[in-house]
Parts: structure tokens; C-alpha cells; sequence
């Protein structure tokens, strides 16, 4: 039997056709090519995680107007200044004395290389915090896995740039990518207390941060502490100021569990007792 | 003298009938505009970003264009046998390599006049801030590290077989200096000898192209550079390009063009 060539064509295409058919649904399930269903995300794979590395820290070099160690240089691999200000770390002279990574000069070509170099630790303010933000978006974009991005933006522009409805969108974006993560709820919690007064989302977003941190595995819970601590202490202060007495004393008492000063937080219970013990004049028999 | 501005004057000539600048151009643009009007979080005060990869792409365009017009200069002329009629008027060697290098040099320095121009427009649109003496002497610096590039690239010229080669192993040597030059001491302290003395030789021996980038002070918006250290900059540069176009001579002098 002879087949003339546009049926060999014909039937080759068509075998062509039903093998896409059936194996692309299940070609669909080998990788995790849904999880990453973006151009960027084609393009580098899994390489676009350092790529986002690599942009976080811009965002940090851009924090001290370029004063950066480069991998050469004592303090290379020290923690990002950018996430300890999220945290609300202010720094001290020590810190500042740390962060001196030109020691005096090794020779001469590096004595006079350094007219050429910045040589000033200073970091951005007056709204120029801003210049950081891009470099954010792109390791969001990049790797919208990596929490930090997430909640160092946010913080930037809640605090530092009035931004409060772009830090929320940013927040919710990293939700979305990261829904179990507490880190994100805690910032999320700071926002609608700090810009919005919103004590009851506040307290929402805390507390499923808690619930978020607590079914985590011990392991993972030992080495995290410290974001529990703060959405634990958070929440106290948060029920002491609405007035809620007992469930104060509930979160600072889980906050004596993990805190450092456990005695400041045990001297917030015992003004809280104080103030049960003695009613204001006319106030109401019932707390809240 | 006028024999070596002539001789510029051709290769200042070639360069604006060649695309490459063009198309560098015409790519640093697009990038740069395309940059600009990303928007991030709503905010069109951000700045630095457009800023640091403009100047990015200026350093790769100019450093392209000086090596890649340097070194088809002299094997072009071989090539074509115009160097025969060339060497048969009253012009020497040496005058060939000071007018080759002539060329080169203010040939890049018009590509960076025009890319330092686009720069201050763009960015000046965009800040309403034009600290033009910052700019200045950044292009300053840059063009001072080109001429030893240049330099550089026309000592190769003499001693590779072809432009390719010529150009590739310049690319090496440049990016190789701007990325480690400053840092080769701390690398050599690391290494078991003989090799801590090899790169302590290399670190004081070599030329210091990193020296020559201002991009930071542009970029983070930190005022200019010591203008006496600009001073000693430009005598070191001098003396560089000096060295480069002397072993140049040397070399061309002595060299057999039939081959």
C-alpha cells in the first residue's frame, strides 16, 4: 500500500495532536509549573530565587546610600539592616562601630581608592526610603515565597512613607503567596493597630497568627520565638488597652513563656491585678 | 601634529559611519525609558533605580565601543594594505599609534558626551535636580579610564593575531580589574605563596580602573569626589596611557606588516 505524503503528514499530525492531549494533563503534574505560572518564573526556575536575593540586598544597599561590605570585606554576611529596622531596631553607637567594615587603609592604592568609594554609614530618610521599594517588588516578584520581601516593604511604607493602603496590598499579596505565614500576619496586625486604630482586625490578624505559629512543628516553633513573642505581647497590650483584663493577663502570661524580660511582662499582670483589686470609683462591676 | 589629528580625525569619522554606537545608543535608550516608567507602588518619585542602570549601560556601551573601534584599528589597516601608503606619506609609527589612540579616545569621548547628555535629561526630567558638575566629573573619570582602556586595547592590537581575540581578552582584563582590582590584596593575603606574591605584584602593577567609577556619588545623590584626587586620578591615567601606547610603539615599531 502506498500513502501519498500528505496523508503521512495528515496522520502525523494528528498522532502529534493526541499525544499533547494525553500527556499534557499529566506532564502538568510532574513539575510544580503552576506554583510558578509567570514569565519570570519560566525563564529562571528555581535560579530566580537567587536572582531575588540578590535584589533584597539591593534594596539594603540602596538603605546606606551604597556603604555596603562587598563579599571581600568583614561584615559581608551579617544580617540586613533593612529587616532589624522592620523589626523596630533602632542602632547604637555600637552598632554603628560594628558596621565600620573599612578598617585604616591596607596600602596605599587602597588609601587613595577610597576618594573614590563611599565611605559615610548613613542610611536613607526624608521619604527617600522609596528608592528601596523597587528592588522589593522585584525579589517579590522573583521568589513571592520569601517572607521578608514582604513585611520589610510593608513596614517601609507604613512607617516611613505614609503608605498605609500600599503596605496593606503588599501584605496581602505576600497572604495570598505565604498563607501560613505569622510573620506576615504580625505585620498585618501592626498595620491596622499603628495606621488604621483598628483594634479588632488587629487582634483578628494576631490572633490567627498565633493559631498560624502553634501548629507549626516544635523545631520549626524553637528557633521562631521571637515572632511569636511579639505577636503574643502585642495581643496583651492590645486586650489591656480595650480593657479586656483577662484576656491581658492570658497573652502576657504566655508571653512570660518566651519573652527575655519576662519581668516587664509580669509587672504588666501584677498592675492589671492591682487595678482589679481596686475599682475606679463608678466604674462598672463587669470588666468588658 | 597635524599629521596625528588627521589621522584622528579618520577613525573619529569611521566611528559615526559604523551602527555600533547607534544601536548602543538606541538600546541604553529603550532600557532606560522602559525603566522609567515602571511603576512601583504607586510612587513616580522613586529615581535611583532609572539612575543606576542608565549609568550601568552607559559603562558597558562606552567600554564596548573603545575596545571593539580600538582594536580592528591597526589589523584593519594591515588587512586592507592601507597601512603601505599610509606609512609611505611622511608619518612615522609612533605618529600612527599617538593618532589611532587620538582617535579612539575622542571618538568614545563624543559617544559619552552624547550618553552623559540622555542621562542628565532623563534623570533631571525626572528628579528636577541637575547636579551637572557631579556629572562632569564622573564622565571625566570615565573617559580618563577609557584612555587607559584604549591604551590598553592598541598594545593588544600589535600583539594579537586577530580584532576577536584582541577584543575578547581586553574584555577579560577590564571587567576582571573594575570587578577585583580593589579587592586583590585581601584575595592574595588568603593564598599559600608563591601565589600571594604573584597577586601582590599584579595588585600594585596593574592600572586601577575601579578608581574611575564615580557611579555611586551620581547614583546616591553624595556630592562629588575630591577634586585633588581627580587630579592625581587624571596624572595616574596619563601615565598609564603613556605606558600602554609607549610598549605600543615598541611593539609596531619593530613589527613586520607583510605578515
Amino acid at each position: 500500500m502506498k500513502l501519498s505524503p500528505p496523508v503521512i503528514l495528515a496522520a502525523l499530525l494528528a498522532l502529534a495532536f493526541s499525544l499533547a492531549v494525553s500527556l499534557a494533563p499529566r506532564i502538568d503534574g510532574w513539575s510544580n509549573r503552576d506554583k510558578s505560572n509567570n514569565v519570570i518564573g519560566m525563564m529562571f526556575g528555581d535560579g530566580r530565587k537567587l536572582f531575588a536575593n540578590h535584589f533584597f540586598t539591593m534594596a539594603d544597599v540602596y538603605f546606606h546610600s551604597g556603604y555596603y561590605p562587598s563579599v571581600f570585606d568583614r561584615n559581608a554576611s551579617e544580617q540586613k539592616e533593612i529587616i532589624a529596622a522592620s523589626h523596630g531596631k533602632k542602632e547604637s553607637e555600637e552598632d554603628e562601630k560594628k558596621e565600620i567594615f573599612f578598617n585604616q587603609p591596607k596600602d596605599w592604592v587602597d588609601a587613595f581608592g577610597r576618594n573614590f568609594r563611599i565611605t559615610q554609614h548613613t542610611h536613607l530618610e526624608h521619604h527617600d526610603e522609596r528608592e528601596i521599594l523597587p528592588w522589593l517588588r522585584l525579589a517579590a516578584d522573583l521568589d513571592p515565597q520569601k517572607i521578608e520581601t514582604f513585611t520589610v516593604g510593608a513596614f517601609f511604607l507604613r512607617e516611613h512613607l505614609n503608605r498605609a493602603d500600599q503596605a496593606e496590598a503588599f501584605l496581602r499579596e505576600g497572604l495570598r503567596n505565604n498563607p501560613d505565614s505569622y510573620e506576615i500576619l504580625f505585620e498585618l496586625g501592626r498595620l491596622y493597630q499603628e495606621s488604621y486604630h483598628d483594634l479588632n482586625r488587629a487582634r483578628n490578624a494576631w490572633e490567627l497568627g498565633v493559631k498560624k505559629f502553634l501548629v507549626l512543628p516544635e523545631a520549626v516553633r524553637n528557633d521562631n520565638k521571637i515572632v511569636y513573642e511579639a505577636l503574643v505581647v502585642n495581643l496583651a497590650y492590645l486586650e489591656k488597652e480595650a480593657g479586656h483584663w483577662p484576656e491581658a493577663i492570658r497573652w502576657f502570661e504566655l508571653g512570660i513563656k518566651v519573652s527575655p524580660n519576662p519581668a516587664a511582662l509580669q509587672q504588666q499582670i501584677n498592675l492589671i491585678h492591682q487595678n482589679l483589686a481596686a475599682p475606679l470609683p463608678g466604674a462598672p462591676g463587669k470588666l468588658y | 601634529m597635524n599629521k596625528i589629528f588627521a589621522l584622528a580625525g579618520v577613525v573619529i569619522k569611521e566611528l559615526y559611519r559604523r551602527k555600533d554606537f547607534y544601536v548602543l545608543f538606541v538600546l541604553t535608550a529603550l532600557i532606560t525609558v522602559g525603566a522609567g516608567m515602571a511603576n512601583f507602588f504607586h510612587d513616580d518619585k522613586i529615581v535611583r533605580y532609572v539612575k543606576d542602570l542608565c549609568l550601568l549601560l552607559i559603562w558597558v556601551s562606552a567600554l564596548v565601543i573603545a575596545i571593539v573601534t580600538t582594536s580592528r584599528q591597526i589589523p584593519a589597516e594591515r588587512e586592507a594594505r592601507t597601512i603601505f601608503p599610509l606609512l609611505a606619506k611622511p608619518v612615522s609609527r609612533g605618529q600612527v599609534i599617538v593618532g589611532k589612540f587620538l582617535g579612539c579616545w575622542l571618538a568614545t569621548g563624543v559617544a559619552l558626551l552624547v550618553f552623559y547628555v540622555f542621562f542628565a535629561i532623563i534623570i533631571g526630567s525626572k528628579e528636577q535636580h541637575w547636579p551637572v558638575l557631579i556629572y562632569l566629573q564622573a564622565a571625566w573619570m570615565q573617559w580618563l579610564m577609557l584612555a587607559i582602556v584604549i591604551g590598553m586595547v592598541l598594545l593588544g592590537s600589535i600583539y594579537f593575531a586577530a580584532p576577536s581575540s584582541t577584543s575578547t581578552i581586553s574584555f577579560v582584563v577590564v571587567v576582571g580589574i573594575l570587578l577585583l582590582g580593589g579587592h586583590l590584596n585581601v584575595i592574595a593575603l588568603q593564598q599559600p605563596e608563591p601565589m600571594q606574591t604573584l597577586l601582590a605584584v599584579i595588585y600594585y602593577g596593574m592600572p586601577h580602573l575601579e578608581w574611575y567609577d564615580l557611579r555611586d556619588f551620581v547614583v546616591y545623590n553624595l556630592g562629588s569626589a575630591s577634586l585633588l584626587a581627580t587630579l592625581l586620578a587624571t596624572l595616574y591615567a596619563a601615565l598609564w596611557t603613556g605606558i600602554f601606547l609607549f610598549l605600543a610603539w615598541l611593539g609596531f615599531h619593530r613589527k613586520s606588516l607583510t605578515t
